[in-house]
């Protein structure tokens, strides 16, 4: 049977002029509708972008979010780009992709399977085919369809022709040509024309879906409008040229516009937010609760650089940034600026991390407050830098020489990242500690709407610096924390030295005896253990607080464990779900909580790290559910393995 | 920060821990840690605004014996972490203390950094030619040949040029000065501090224990007039017992060489200037090696510009400017927001 092109778009290209010429406006600029397309209402659809990294394919998904945020859906993103900045166009590994779950009923997750691909190039639909539903719609750029970009993506033979893709519905449309008729009248090059295609399928996807085009019209001229009008003018005429085609061109069955109901939100204020941006104005937000001015010190590294460029545009928050020569630089650079009074912060991504090791144990050993934001990615070594994993929850608890307990915190969300930066940092400047906050790439790249909350409303955690002489010393404590008190360098009469050589209970003065060692070592176990009182108890995400199965989450599997555990409870299982902030020291019910299930399964992004600090520190028997393919699960993978928990 | 009023009153015991000394008798750190407290309480800056910090190696001890403010930190790292120091609070004075191992060896890439941004420190190498507190080995400053129990057959690298690396790296003021010349020592120390600017200076350290000797061709007091040459800003390149020897430049090739005013028609006029603002003749000076020339002490080069931390500082509050904070609440609705009724 031969695939089903919907339409050939050579003939759909001249019924579009002629409905542009009877439709354009004497502005000439702004189309009119022809006439009302009755849309058909859907709950939630996935839809993907795909093409060249240098296509724009992440630009285009991030104004569609924007809109469909504002159109008040609820939604989750899932951008995934080659580590190549610009691969060689048309090439396999040079596929950027962006996708977008939206819907009006919660979302949780990015989505399994898209219902919509649109495929810029041979290469963005070879790579992207598999994933796509049976069924789905596949738009693609026939234009970009050439001998030779078919040869670099590795088909034999055009797909568009060879029946390949049957179980699809194909749409193929010359966006390329049609692309740069759309802006021809603003003086760009071909070339520059061309890098119009996104804003096209933009303006497709906008009408497909029912959103106005204002938004992003106001976002190009105030992105290119000044500087390079022409740009401006072209990328907005082939965003309208994409809408309008989608208004008056005449689609193939099962092509509509379709509309989608808002979501429920609690009332409030709401903007979308990835993870990087929720993480550095939380982390903006603890320092100010905590009347501190931030140092953030920090080398680049992909994915974790993002937050380094947030806070470089937040210095008049009382934000100093530092790009450090190195993670070691970085991370020394921000004990130093914790050492003098500010809230140091350092970020990285597993690599960069393990080379700041060391220092955070001197951190550590010193007792001074440390923010360390790993935005984890798939590994060993250098590993798929842009990929996904949550690898490095053993390199964050465990990885540093002799016994150096730390206080280690779990985002599971972008918006949550935020929460738990603040937290980050009430529980560093408290208890004297280094935090680390585990993110990863996923989170940090992934945009959600999150309901600003009221700053007023925090409660603050306002730091007091040791500034009296009587009865100091460096290394006295607080009886109910165990903290030790932090001294402004400049204080007079509280000159002190600290350092990475033992120091002796109470003064801190160098010591090698054995038995101050073992003191010191049990404190500073027992300082971080203590903060187990400090925090909340485990919560419930859902499901009963005993029972058959409870899963075991952390981190940004959150949205697909939710989805998975409320599909399969809908469909009357037994079973719970767990998600955990607290990595260490862990809630103080959590080992009695796991306790009252029969089986306990952790779904982690790495080979079972979890799993075996579950096992260790409450001695049961928790199974792991793994996946490192630099994906996130999707929700049939995690239904799967509950049901298959079930039955064994 | 100077205060001029406590300045009076601090000496060089106020500057003084009351930590005991665990260096080897005779190291050539004792001549440096009284040095420093002597130049210290000359600066007078309150003991309270002063911060030692350091890295690893018997050097990197230094703090404990300071009665100021001081973080021993890891191998390596102290000018990274002495950066932060400054960048959170700009007013601190702050010093960094290192060995050769330290500061050019594992710690090389920071000091090359920390340099090339002129961050504010004053940055005090303390070269002896050989790892100390790890007994013995050699060091990236030590001489081809050194034998050493890791190099039993000699050492076969390159040795670094301290000033030379410094001037390299955009140092904007290079200094040197000898364990064994109290009297000089305080005098560039002073300089070093009142250079607005990352301001290093390499003082010749003897080990007594593994390295005994290293500067015998130059360090030594009585030989020193002959095998020293003292720099000073305007000054002649003038050394030597007798006070005749000098430095010129031999424009045929293009280098330094050493003449004798008043032989072969050699006039004062023939010996060259120093000046500390000039970045080629430094990097000749910084590179005399005994015995064919005077080691060069005293300030080889000085020419400030704006330091990093206040640069930083002045974006700051350039920021604050142009767009003033307007609390949480303006931050977190920043982006695009829109409201649910």
């Amino acid at each position: 049977m031969k695939s089903r092109p919907l339409r050939d778009f050579e003939s759909a290209r001249h019924f579009f002029r002629l409905s542009m010429e009877s439709c354009v406006s004497s502005d000439g600029n702004a189309a009119v509708k022809l006439a009302e397309v009755e849309r058909e209402e859907i709950d939630a659809v996935v839809v993907r972008f795909a093409g060249d990294s240098g296509d724009g394919i992440q630009l285009t998904g991030g104004r569609f979010a924007e809109t469909t945020a504002i159109a008040g859906q609820d939604l989750e993103t899932f951008p995934d780009f080659p580590a190549e900045i610009r691969a060689p166009i048309g090439t396999t590994y040079g596929v950027s992709a962006f996708q977008i779950n939206f819907g009006s009923g919660a979302i949780l997750t990015s989505g399994d399977a898209p219902d919509v691909l649109v495929a810029l190039n041979p290469a963005a639909l070879i790579v992207n085919i598999e994933e796509i539903k049976p069924g789905g719609l596949i738009i693609v750029d026939s234009g970009s369809f050439s001998a030779k970009n078919l040869q670099k993506a590795g088909y034999k033979a055009n797909p568009l022709e060879d029946g390949s893709l049957e179980k699809y519905r194909i749409f193929p449309i010359d966006i390329s040509r049609l692309t740069l008729e759309a802006v021809s009248g603003a003086e760009v090059s071909k070339r520059d024309g061309l890098r119009c295609k996104n804003m096209w399928t933009l303006g497709l996807i906008s009408w497909m879906y029912d959103r106005g085009l204002t938004r992003t019209t106001d976002w190009l001229d105030g992105k290119f409008g000044k500087s390079i009008p022409n740009v401006a003018k072209a990328n907005i005429a082939a965003l309208k040229a994409g809408h309008a085609f989608g208004e008056t061109a005449e689609m193939p069955d099962g092509v509509r516009g379709f509309t989608i109901q808002p979501a429920e939100f609690e009332p409030g204020v709401y903007c979308t937010v990835t993870g990087t941006e929720a993480t550095s104005w939380g982390l903006v937000t603890g320092a100010q609760l905590a009347g501190l001015k931030i140092t953030m010190c920090s080398y680049p590294i992909t994915p974790a650089s993002g937050v380094l460029h947030v806070l470089a545009r937040l210095k008049s928050y009382d934000v100093t940034t530092f790009q450090a020569e190195d993670e070691i630089a970085a991370v020394c650079a921000a004990i130093g600026a914790s050492y003098a009074g500010a809230l140091g912060v350092t970020s990285s991504s597993g690599p960069g991390i393990a080379l700041k090791t060391e220092a955070i144990g001197l951190a550590i050993a010193t007792e001074l407050p440390l923010i360390i934001v790993n935005t984890q990615r798939a590994g060993p070594s250098t590993g798929m830098p842009t990929k996904t994993e949550q690898s490095d929850l053993y390199l964050s608890v465990y990885g540093r020489n002799a016994d150096a307990p730390l206080v280690v915190l779990a985002a599971h969300s972008s918006a949550d990242s935020f929460d738990v930066a603040i937290e980050a940092v009430r529980l560093a400047t408290k208890y004297m500690t280094p935090v680390v906050i585990l993110s990863d790439t996923y989170i940090a790249n992934a945009a959600e709407p999150w309901r600003v909350p009221d700053a007023d409303h925090f409660e603050p955690f306002k730091v007091e610096f040791r500034t009296h002489s009587t009865g100091f010393q460096p290394f006295m404590r607080d009886s109910e924390t165990l903290a030790r008190p932090w001294v402004k360098p400049g204080t007079r009469g509280l000159e002190h030295r600290i350092g990475g050589l033992e120091r002796a209970y109470g003064s801190g003065n160098v010591s090698y005896d054995g038995e101050n060692h073992q003191r010191m070592t049990d404190v500073r176990f027992r300082k971080i253990e203590r903060i187990a009182d400090d925090i909340p108890l485990q919560a419930m995400e859902s499901g009963a607080d005993s029972g058959q199965l409870v899963v075991l989450g952390w981190g940004s599997t959150y949205g697909p464990i939710s989805s998975a555990v409320g599909h399969l409870r809908a469909d009357g299982k037994t079973v719970s779900h767990i998600h955990l902030r607290y990595i260490n020291p862990m809630p103080k019910n959590l080992g009695e909580l796991l306790a009252r299930f029969d089986k306990v399964l952790v779904p982690e992004m790495n080979m079972g790290q979890l799993t075996t600090m579950v096992r260790d520190r409450f001695m049961i028997e928790a199974q792991g559910l793994h996946k490192v393919t630099g994906k996130p699960f999707r929700i049939s993978e995690i239904e799967d393995g509950i049901r298959a928990s079930l039955e064994k | 920060m100077n205060d001029s009023a406590t300045a009076a009153h601090l000496s060089a015991k106020d500057f003084t821990s009351d930590q005991e000394i665990r260096w080897c008798p005779g190291c050539g750190d004792y001549a440096i840690v009284k040095s420093v407290r002597k130049a210290l309480a000359e600066i007078g800056t309150p003991t309270e605004n002063v911060v030692f910090v350091s890295g690893i190696g018997c050097a990197a001890r230094f703090p404990y014996y300071m009665a100021t403010y001081g973080f021993h930190t890891i191998h390596g790292r102290a000018p990274a972490i002495a950066t932060g120091v400054k960048l959170a609070n700009p007013e601190l004075d702050v010093w960094v203390v290192g060995g050769d191992g330290d500061m050019l060896s594992i710690g090389g890439n920071h000091t090359l950094h920390v340099l090339r941004r002129n961050v504010d420190l004053n940055i005090l190498l303390f070269n002896n030619e050989i790892y100390g507190l790890t007994k013995g080995q050699y060091s990236p400053t030590s001489r081809e040949g050194t034998l050493s129990p890791s190099t039993p057959m000699g050492s076969l690298d390159h040795p670094v040029m301290a000033t030379s690396l410094a001037l390299g790296a955009g140092a904007r003021f290079v200094a040197r000065s000898v364990d064994t010349d109290q009297k000089h020592m305080p005098k560039v120390l002073t300089r070093a501090h009142d250079h607005k600017g990352a301001s290093f200076v390499e003082i010749f350290q003897n080990c007594i224990v593994y390295n005994d000797g290293a500067f015998s061709a130059f360090g030594e007091k009585k030989t020193a007039p002959d095998t020293q040459l003292h720099v000073e800003h305007g000054q002649p390149l003038i050394f030597g017992a007798s006070g005749n020897k000098g430095i010129r430049v031999n424009r045929d090739i293009l280098a330094l060489e050493v003449v004798t005013v008043g032989e072969n028609g050699i006039t004062l006029d023939d010996v060259l200037v120093h000046d500390e603002t000039n970045r080629t003749l430094a990097g000749w000076l910084a590179r005399m090696e005994a015995p064919e020339f005077p080691v060069a002490i005293g300030v080889l080069y000085c020419d400030p510009t704006e330091s990093y931390e206040a640069a930083v500082m002045r974006q700051i509050e350039e920021a604050k400017e142009k767009k003033p904070a307007k609390g949480l609440n303006s931050l977190l609705q920043s982006g695009h927001t829109w409201t649910v009724e």
